[in-house]
């Protein structure tokens, strides 16, 4: 998986820089991680895992499943759509596949998503995905 | 112990075969007796060509189930390992599909796992590191690769037969296929499905499998269960979620009666009735026939329903004298309480 493929290719210089410089690339984050958790935490209930989907998900962040499935639905979702652990909850993923077919990007929607880099959890997304570092080999063991 | 040419990659070459797959499911083991394990695939070893062993089946501990599954290959069954997310991390994932491959266990069935929430020890941390589908990209990566998810590598490489389970009775029935095609594009080499008690759910379901033509590229083997009790049946209706058990066979369990024998019977012909109308969807390889802790069921749905292993079983290895318990230098009682 590559984030980068989003990212505008006039920001990749800047993108460079910080996977140059670790220090800038955490100043950086501890100045924009805050305003981007409050928001997308408003707007979306995000969980910051710093490996954002939400453009792929119709804007819905997965990490509010009790399991954490990136490749989802499982298999426990109830016959009324609703969260087999959280049974007042309805399934993310039910509320994904709705709300893909009104976004765009309903094709970014299938496609395999390599598990959460642990490191990341927390740091900005947009930073992450200018500096392409969920897509880093290392972390997933996948390119 | 059997020659492990014998049945090593048996449920392999039983799926090549073009014949149709019959495997079952034994309950992990409750306690420290091999014997159980080795009594239960006693009941059910002539009548199919693998064995699964479930992983903490509900969320509920049992022993683990790569020990009983290491017995399995010793009595000369091929054992598909169920492997689940919920407990170990992508670490102890890829060294239990060494250590699995180390006892001969090569089939893994890869899933998310029952929530511990269903389970008798709640407040359990989830781990879920990572999800069913990378689950089975990761054991087709040491397969193919000869690698570990970092690049270093194993010397030799492991060989996994990586499977994943298919849900086709839980919400949203329409993207299930889908999901299906993603896990066969992460390496899934086999298929088996949550117990099929809602037919008409199942054709559905595979019609749009066929449209997808995944049932081409991997062999997708139907979930079937008898039902023991009315009981049983409202449980797995109301508590067990991604499981449709239609009214109208609860209503024959409850016509059956009380009486065990009857309802047993009733049970078992329901079962075959659903193989029977199974056999007439395309598509379908085999059956995987889940018991729930009643094996003696399967000799008989196989026999009822007329379903033969694909391949011959190799012989049981000849009753062995029980070796003797080893002699410990001290005996536990002798040890200070903290050693003990």
């Amino acid at each position: 998986m590559d984030t980068r493929e989003h990212v505008p290719a006039m920001l990749e210089p800047f993108g460079r820089v910080l996977r140059k410089h670790p220090k800038v690339n955490e100043q950086l984050n501890r100045a924009m991680a805050p305003f981007e958790n409050s928001a997308k935490v408003l707007l979306f209930s995000c969980n910051m895992c710093g490996q954002c989907l939400l453009h792929e998900n119709g804007y819905t962040c997965l990490m509010n499943c009790p399991k954490q499935i990136r490749n989802g639905p499982c298999g426990g979702v109830r016959m009324n759509g609703h969260c087999e652990v959280l049974p007042e909850m309805e399934c993310v993923w039910l509320k994904a596949e709705r709300r893909s077919r009104v976004f765009p990007g309903r094709y970014l929607f299938v496609r395999l998503h390599a598990p959460l880099d642990w490191r990341r959890k927390g740091s900005s997304a947009i930073l992450n995905a200018v500096a392409g570092f969920p897509g880093d080999t290392k972390a997933n063991g996948k390119e | 112990m059997v020659p492990a040419e014998s049945y090593r990659g048996r449920f392999e070459r039983a799926l090549r075969s073009g014949r149709p797959v019959i495997t079952c499911e034994i309950g992990s083991p409750d306690g420290t007796d091999p014997a159980e394990v080795r009594k239960r695939a006693k009941l059910v070893r002539d009548y199919v060509d693998a064995v699964n062993v479930p992983d903490n089946t509900g969320g509920v501990v049992h022993a683990a189930p790569i020990a009983a599954c290491a017995i399995l290959a010793q009595e000369g069954i091929d054992p598909i390992l169920h492997m689940t997310c919920r407990d170990r991390n992508r670490m102890a994932l890829q060294s239990d599909m060494l250590a699995a491959n180390l006892f001969g266990i090569r089939n893994i069935l890869c899933l998310s796992g029952d929530h511990m929430i269903h389970g008798d020890q709640p407040q359990t941390k989830p781990v879920y590191d990572i999800d069913s589908v990378a689950l089975i990209d990761m054991a087709s990566h040491l397969t193919t690769t000869g690698t570990y998810l970092s690049g270093r590598e194993i010397k030799p490489p492991p060989d996994l037969f990586p499977g994943c389970a298919a849900a086709p009775f839980a919400p949203p029935y329409e993207y299930r296929p889908i999901r299906l095609g993603k896990k066969v594009e992460a390496g899934a080499r086999f298929v088996q499905t949550q117990i099929v008690f809602n037919v008409d759910r199942f054709r559905e379901f595979m019609g749009r499998v066929h449209d997808l033509g995944l049932d081409r590229k991997v062999p997708i083997l139907a979930g079937v269960a008898p039902i023991r009790s009315v009981k049983a049946a409202t449980f797995m209706r109301d508590e067990v979620p991604g499981m449709e058990v239609p009214d109208r066979l609860i209503r024959r369990m409850e016509a059956a009666g009380d009486d065990k024998k009857k309802r047993e019977a009733e049970g078992i012909a329901i079962c075959v009735e659903i193989i029977e109308e199974i056999r007439k969807i395309p598509g379908v390889a085999g059956f995987h026939i889940m018991p729930i802790a009643w094996e003696s069921a399967v000799a008989k749905i196989s026999r009822d329903a007329r379903l033969q292993p694909a391949t011959a079983a190799p012989k049981p290895p000849p009753d062995a004298p029980v070796p003797a318990p080893i002699a410990l230098p001290v005996s536990a009682a002798s040890l200070s309480p903290v050693q003990r």
